[in-house]
C-alpha cells in the first residue's frame, strides 16, 4: 500500500502540514506584534520589509503555503469521511471521557478557519473588502520612503465591531483547532511516550492559548481604543 | 484387556531420542498430501497446528471461540516449568522427572514424564524466540521463581499471565501458518462427533455455531486438544465453554477414557458468593509464596474480623502439618487441608467455606510495594470480585475444581486406541498421574504440541495412504444425521427446567459426592442419582430457539447432556479405585488425613471402554512400572 | 459480607436477529440482583426468566469470565465494558449499580465489527491484522537458548505492557472512528522493543498497518478513548511507537 493511502501515512501528512502552519502562525504573530511598536516604524516597517524580499521567494513561499493548506484540507476531509463511516451507528448513550469538544470537531473548526483565511486574505492581503482603506492606496512616509499604510488599514478595520468580532471569533476557533492539533502532531509523528504525552497535551494547549491571546490582542486593543492609528 | 502404552525400553535417558530415531518419516514432498485435523487451539492444539503446518502437512484447525487466541490456556497465571537450572540450585531433567512422578503420586508413565522433562527446556527456548515476554532480571537474563510443590526455582513466568503469553506465542505461530496457507482455521465450530471409518479415525462432524449448520471434515489423522472436563462440577475455574463433549463423543466412538476420577482441586480460589454464581476465579498459587494460610483456632472466632483475631488464636494449619513445605505444600494436600479446617467448623466467610490467606507477615518483611509488584494484578482482581482489600485484610480462599489429570487414553505416541486419533494436552491422561504439580500444565500442552506430535504423527502417517477417505464416505452422512437427530431431540423436549438448572444440580452432586473427598457411599449415591437426573433431563429440559441458528441454549444443552453421561463414568472410576492417590481421595483410605495408596492392587491406568447406552463400561488396565523412581509414600511433612 | 439486599434494574438491550436484521432496543427487568452478581451473571438471570417465559434469551459472547480471554464485549451505558477502570464486562460487578438504575446494553459498534446477533459481533478483522505479521517468523525447534538472547528488564517489561492486550476489541468499540490503532500499536510495539522482533520490524509495521487500513477500521484522531476503554490499560504511547516505527520503516 502507498504511504499516501495508508492510515498512518495520510495522518503524517496532516501532522506535518498542520504543524508547518502552526509555525507560520507563530512567525506571523511575531511579525504582527510589531504593531505594538517594538520595531522601529511599527507594522508598516515590517510589511515593507516583507515586500522587499525577492519576488520569486514570495511567490514560492505563498505556493508552498497554499500546497500545505490544500493537502491539509484534502486529507482532512478524506479521513473525516472515513472516520464517520468507521462507526456507522452511534451508541444510545454518549459517554466519551477523553475526547474533547475540540478533538471531536476538528473538521468544523478547520472549515471555519479555512473560511476565515479566505476572508483574511481578501481583507488584508488582497485588500478587496474595504478598498477605501486599502494600505496600498494610502502611502505614508517611513525612513525617507513612501510605504503602504498597513497600520491605518488595520486600525480602521478593527475599529469596526463586526470585523473585530469576526477576527476574535476566528481566533477562538483557531485556539480549539490548535489545542488538539499541536499535541496530535507529536503523537502522530511518534514523538511521545507515556511520560511526555500528558505534558505535550498541556503544552499544546498552552501554545494554542498564547497564539490565541497574541492574535486577539490586536483587534481588542484597537477596538477598545487603546491602540490608535 | 491389558493395554500396552508402547513405551520404549532401555535406559530412561535415551528413551525419547531412541524412539524418535525409530519412528518412520514422511517424505517432505508427500507431507502436503496428508490432511490433519486439530480440534482446539489452546497451547497443545495451537502449537500442534502451527508445527504440523510448518512441517508441510495440510492442517485444518477448529475452535469454538471466535478466535484461536481465546482458548482457556490463556487463564493460567503462575508459570511454566523447565529443567534449565539457570539459578544453579540443583535442578536437572532428572529432578523434574522425579518431582513430576512423585507429585503425580506414582500414577503416570515414566517414559512419558521423562520425555516431558527433557523437552521442557526446548519449550522455553521456543517461546523466547517467538517473543514471549518472560520476566527478566536487570542483566537481561530470564528470571525464575519457585512454585507450589517444588524445592527448586524452575518456573518461568510473565507477570501473572504466563498462560496468556504462551498462548499468544502459539497463536502467533499459528497465525503465521494461516497466512502461509498451510493451516485453514475454522472458528466458532464445535466438534460434535468423531467419524471412524473401518476402525480408523478419519474426520469429524462439527456444528457451525453461527449458522447451526452441521459440517463434515475428512482427514488422515485427527488430533484432539480439547482440554479438560472439570466443568462437570458446574462451578470450576474453567471457562464457560469448556466441556467434555469432544472427548466424550470420541469415547462413544471407541476411544478409551483413562482415569476420569483424577481431578485437581486448586487450593486458592475466591470462595463462592451465591447460588447464581457461574464460575469460580482462581488466584495464582504463587500467592502461597508470600501468603500464609490460617483459620481461627476456635470456632467462635470465625465470625470476627480477621485482624481482630490475635496471633496466638490463629491456626496456620499448613505450617503446622507440613513443617518442611509449609504453605507451599502441593495442591491436593493444600486443598484437602483447607477442606478439613472448614469441615471442622473453623471456616470463614459465607457458609464457613473459606480460609484466610494472609500477607501481613510478608508485607512487614518486604514491604507492601514489593508485594504489589509481585501480585498486584491478583490483588486487584480479588478486590473487583469481593470488594475487599487484600493488603489490609487477609484474602478468603477456598478450593475449586481446576484441572483434570484424567483424559482419553493414549500410547507413548499420543495416539488413542483408535488408530489415527491423537489426543494432546489436558485432553489426554498421560503425564500428571493422579495429581498435577503447579506450572506443569503449560509445559505439557506445549510439549505435546511443539515437540511430540510433530514426530509421532509422522510415524503413523508414514504407514497410511493419504486422502483415501473423503467426506462423500457414507460414514460422514451417517454421523451428521445422528448429530442432527440428537440436536432435534434436545429441541423437541420443551420441558420445564433450563439447562443451567440441570448443570447446577449435576455440579452439586459431583462436588458433594465426588469432589475433594469421596466415599464408597457417596459414590454409590451418585451412581443412583446421576442416571435419574439424566433421565429427567431428557424428559424435562427446556431448550428454546432453532437448530439452524446461533443458539447458545442448544450448545449448552449438548454439553450438559454429555456431562450427565460422563459424570457417571467418573463416579464409577472413583468407585472402583479403592485407594487414595493424588486428586482422588477416598476417605476410607487414609492415614490420619494422608492419602493411602494401594500399589499392590491399583498401580495401573484404568481405561474405560464405552459399551453402549445403559450398558456397563468395561475396564481395561495398563500396568504401571517404576524402574527409575521407586514407589514410596508421598510425604511432604 | 452480603446483606442480601437486592436490586431491580431496567435493561434496554439491543436485539438483532441476524447480520441483515435492522435490530432494535428491547426493555427487560432484572429482579433479585445482589451486589455480588457479576454483570454477566445478572444477564444469566434475565435469560433464565426469558427462557421460562418462552422467549429467546439474549445472546452475548463470554467464556473465561475472569477477564483474560477477551471474549466478552458489551457497551454499557455508552462505555465499552461498562466504564470501570481496567475491567472487562465479566469482571464488572453489580455493586457498581444502584437499585432502580436503567442500563443500556449494546454490542461493539464499528464498521469492521459487523453484528452477528444481539450483542455478538464478528471480530475476525483483529485476527487478520495479526496474521499479517504480528509474529516472529521463527521455526518450531532450531532456536537458540533462552538466555542467549539478553533482554534488559525495562525492555522486557515494555514488551509485556504491550502484550497484555486480550484482543477484545474494546479500543475499537470505544473509538468514535472505530479505529484499531491501539490494538495494532500494541502488537507492533511488543515486537519492536525486543531483539527478536528487529529483523522483521520494518515489514511488520507496514504489513500490519496495511491490514488495518484494508479491514475497514477508521483512522486515529488522537481522542485517546481507546485507552479509557481498554480493560488492560494499554497506553496510547504504543500508538505513538507504531507511528514512529511506520515512519522509520519508510526509510528502511
Amino acid at each position: 500500500m502507498q504511504f499516501t493511502s495508508s492510515s498512518i501515512g495520510r495522518k503524517v501528512f496532516m501532522a506535518i502540514t498542520g504543524q508547518s502552519m502552526v509555525l507560520f502562525a507563530v512567525i506571523h504573530l511575531l511579525g504582527n506584534s510589531s504593531i505594538f511598536g517594538w520595531l522601529n516604524g511599527g507594522i508598516n516597517a515590517y510589511a515593507e520589509h516583507l515586500h522587499s524580499l525577492p519576488l520569486p521567494f514570495i511567490i514560492g513561499f505563498r505556493l508552498v503555503m497554499l500546497a500545505m493548506v490544500c493537502i491539509h484540507i484534502w486529507f482532512g476531509i478524506q479521513l473525516t469521511i472515513e472516520n464517520r463511516g468507521g462507526r456507522p451507528q452511534q451508541y444510545a448513550v454518549k459517554s466519551t471521557q477523553k475526547a474533547t469538544f475540540a478533538s471531536e470537531n476538528m473538521i468544523w473548526t478547520g472549515a471555519l478557519i479555512g473560511i476565515f483565511l479566505l476572508y483574511h486574505l481578501a481583507h488584508f492581503t488582497f485588500q478587496v473588502i474595504n478598498p477605501e482603506t486599502a494600505a496600498l492606496k494610502h502611502l505614508v512616509p517611513l525612513h525617507n520612503e513612501m510605504v503602504p499604510n498597513v497600520l491605518g488599514m488595520v486600525v480602521s478595520g478593527f475599529s469596526n465591531f463586526l470585523v473585530s468580532f469576526i477576527y476574535a471569533g476566528a481566533m477562538v476557533v483557531l485556539f480549539l483547532h490548535l489545542s488538539h492539533g499541536i499535541q496530535s502532531f507529536f503523537q502522530t509523528m511518534g514523538w511521545s511516550c507515556d511520560r511526555s504525552q500528558p505534558i505535550i497535551v498541556k503544552l499544546g494547549s498552552l501554545v494554542a492559548l498564547v497564539i490565541f491571546l497574541g492574535y486577539v490582542t490586536i483587534p481588542l486593543t484597537i477596538f477598545a481604543g487603546i491602540l490608535k492609528g | 484387556m491389558i493395554l500396552d502404552g508402547k513405551c520404549p525400553t532401555g535406559p530412561i535417558e535415551q528413551t525419547w531420542d531412541k524412539h524418535r530415531f525409530d519412528l518412520k518419516l514422511v517424505n517432505p514432498a508427500n507431507k502436503r498430501k496428508y490432511n490433519v485435523i486439530v480440534v482446539g487451539t489452546g497451547l497443545a492444539g495451537g502449537a500442534a497446528a502451527a508445527s504440523l503446518g510448518e512441517l508441510g502437512y495440510n492442517v485444518q484447525a477448529f475452535c469454538y471461540q471466535d478466535s484461536p487466541r481465546r482458548a482457556h490456556s490463556i487463564a493460567a497465571q503462575g508459570g511454566i516449568n523447565a529443567a534449565k537450572n539457570y539459578p544453579n540450585d540443583g535442578d536437572s531433567i532428572y529432578r523434574l522427572f522425579y518431582d513430576t512422578i512423585k507429585g503425580g503420586d506414582f500414577r503416570a508413565r515414566e517414559a512419558d514424564v521423562w520425555r516431558l522433562s527433557q523437552v521442557s527446556n526446548n519449550i522455553i527456548d521456543q517461546c523466547v524466540a517467538q517473543g514471549v515476554p518472560f520476566a527478566r532480571d536487570y542483566a537481561g537474563y530470564l528470571d525464575n521463581r519457585s512454585f507450589g510443590g517444588a524445592q527448586v526455582s524452575r518456573t518461568f513466568y510473565a507477570r501473572g499471565q504466563t498462560g496468556q503469553q504462551l498462548l499468544l506465542g502459539a497463536y502467533s505461530a499459528l497465525s503465521r501458518q494461516i497466512k502461509l496457507g498451510t493451516v485453514k482455521m475454522y472458528n466458532r465450530r464445535e466438534m460434535l462427533d468423531l467419524v471412524v471409518v473401518d476402525g480408523v479415525a478419519k474426520g469429524i462432524t462439527v456444528r457451525n455455531l453461527l449458522t447451526g449448520e452441521l459440517e463434515s471434515y475428512a482427514a488422515d489423522a485427527v488430533c484432539l486438544a480439547t482440554g479438560g472436563y472439570v466443568n462437570v462440577f458446574y462451578l470450576s475455574t474453567n471457562a464457560m465453554g469448556c466441556s467434555v463433549t469432544a472427548n466424550w463423543k470420541a469415547h462413544k466412538k471407541g476411544a478409551f477414557f483413562a482415569n476420569p476420577c483424577y481431578t485437581q482441586i486448586h487450593p486458592t480460589c475466591i470462595p463462592q458468593a451465591g447460588d447464581y454464581q457461574s464460575k469460580l476465579t482462581l488466584m495464582s498459587e504463587s500467592l502461597r509464596n508470600d501468603g500464609r494460610c490460617w483459620v481461627p483456632k476456635r470456632k467462635e472466632d470465625c465470625g470476627k474480623h480477621p485482624n481482630e483475631v490475635p496471633e496466638e488464636d490463629r491456626d496456620y494449619y499448613l505450617e503446622r502439618k507440613y513443617p518442611s513445605f509449609g504453605n507451599l505444600a502441593p495442591r491436593d494436600i493444600a486443598s484437602r487441608a483447607a477442606k478439613e479446617q472448614c469441615d471442622d467448623g473453623r471456616g470463614v466467610g459465607p457458609g464457613g467455606r473459606g480460609v484466610y490467606l494472609d500477607f501481613a507477615t510478608s508485607i512487614k518483611r518486604v514491604g507492601a510495594d514489593t508485594i504489589k509488584e509481585r501480585y498486584g494484578n491478583l490483588f486487584e482482581m480479588y478486590e473487583k470480585i469481593t470488594d475487599e482489600d487484600g493488603y489490609k485484610r487477609p484474602m478468603r480462599m477456598y478450593p475449586a475444581p481446576h484441572y483434570s489429570m484424567g483424559g482419553l487414553w493414549v500410547d507413548y505416541n499420543l495416539m488413542s486406541n483408535i488408530p489415527g486419533l491423537f489426543v494432546l494436552g489436558e485432553a489426554n491422561f498421560s503425564v500428571h498421574g493422579a495429581n498435577r504439580l503447579g506450572a506443569s500444565a503449560l509445559m505439557q500442552g506445549l510439549a505435546d504440541g511443539y515437540f511430540v506430535i510433530p514426530y509421532t504423527i509422522g510415524g503413523y502417517l508414514a504407514g497410511v495412504k493419504p486422502g483415501v477417505v473423503k467426506t462423500d464416505n457414507p460414514e460422514f452422512k451417517k454421523s451428521a444425521d445422528e448429530v442432527d437427530a440428537y440436536n432435534n431431540k434436545l429441541l423437541d423436549i420443551n420441558g420445564n427446567k433450563t439447562v443451567f438448572e440441570f448443570m447446577r444440580e449435576l455440579g452439586g452432586l459431583m462436588w458433594e459426592n465426588c469432589g475433594m473427598a469421596r466415599t464408597k457411599e457417596s459414590l454409590e449415591l451418585n451412581l443412583k442419582k446421576i442416571p435419574a437426573l439424566r433421565e429427567e433431563f431428557w424428559k424435562n429440559v427446556k431448550v428454546s430457539g432453532k437448530g439452524a441458528d446461533l443458539n447458545q441454549q442448544l450448545e449448552n444443552a449438548g454439553r450438559t447432556a454429555d456431562f450427565l453421561e460422563f459424570a457417571e463414568l467418573m463416579c464409577r472410576d472413583a468407585y472402583h479405585r479403592n485407594e487414595s492417590c493424588g486428586g482422588h481421595f477416598r476417605s476410607e483410605y487414609q492415614d490420619e488425613g494422608e492419602a493411602q495408596r494401594d500399589d499392590v492392587n491399583y498401580c495401573y491406568v484404568g481405561a474405560w471402554e464405552y459399551k453402549g447406552d445403559k450398558k456397563e463400561p468395561e475396564l481395561h488396565k495398563e500396568p504401571l512400572k517404576f524402574d527409575n523412581v521407586h514407589l514410596a509414600v508421598r510425604s511432604y511433612k | 459480607m452480603s446483606d442480601h439486599k437486592t436490586m431491580t434494574l431496567t435493561l434496554i438491550v439491543w436485539r438483532q436477529k441476524g447480520p441483515k436484521d435492522p435490530g432494535k432496543f428491547e426493555t427487560y427487568t432484572a429482579k433479585g440482583i445482589t451486589e455480588h452478581h457479576s454483570f454477566l451473571e445478572m444477564l444469566d438471570c434475565v435469560n433464565e426468566d426469558l427462557i421460562y417465559a418462552g422467549k429467546e434469551p439474549i445472546v452475548f459472547d463470554h467464556d473465561c469470565r475472569e477477564g483474560i480471554c477477551g471474549m466478552c464485549s458489551q457497551v454499557i451505558n455508552g462505555a465499552a465494558h461498562g466504564g470501570q477502570d481496567r475491567t472487562t464486562v465479566c469482571q464488572l460487578h453489580m455493586r457498581k449499580f444502584k437499585d432502580g438504575d436503567t442500563i443500556y446494553i449494546e454490542p461493539w459498534r464499528a464498521r469492521a465489527f459487523p453484528i452477528i446477533k444481539d450483542l455478538i459481533v464478528d471480530r475476525s478483522a483483529l485476527d487478520t491484522i495479526v496474521q499479517a505479521g504480528a509474529y516472529v517468523s521463527c521455526h518450531t525447534g532450531g532456536v537458540p537458548d533462552g538466555n542467549a538472547i539478553l533482554i534488559p528488564k525495562p525492555a522486557a517489561d515494555e514488551a509485556m505492557d504491550a502484550a497484555e492486550c486480550v484482543g477484545c476489541g474494546a479500543c475499537v468499540a470505544g473509538c468514535p472512528n472505530g479505529a484499531a490503532m491501539l490494538f495494532t500499536g500494541a502488537k507492533v510495539s511488543q515486537f519492536a522493543v525486543i531483539p527478536q522482533g528487529q529483523a522483521e520490524a520494518a515489514t511488520r509495521v507496514k504489513d500490519l498497518v496495511d491490514a488495518m487500513t484494508s479491514c475497514g477500521f477508521g483512522n486515529c484522531t488522537n481522542h485517546y478513548e481507546c485507552q479509557v476503554a481498554c480493560p488492560k490499560g494499554i497506553n496510547v504511547k504504543f500508538i505513538a511507537r507504531m507511528n514512529r516505527e511506520f515512519i522509520k520503516a519508510q526509510f528502511a
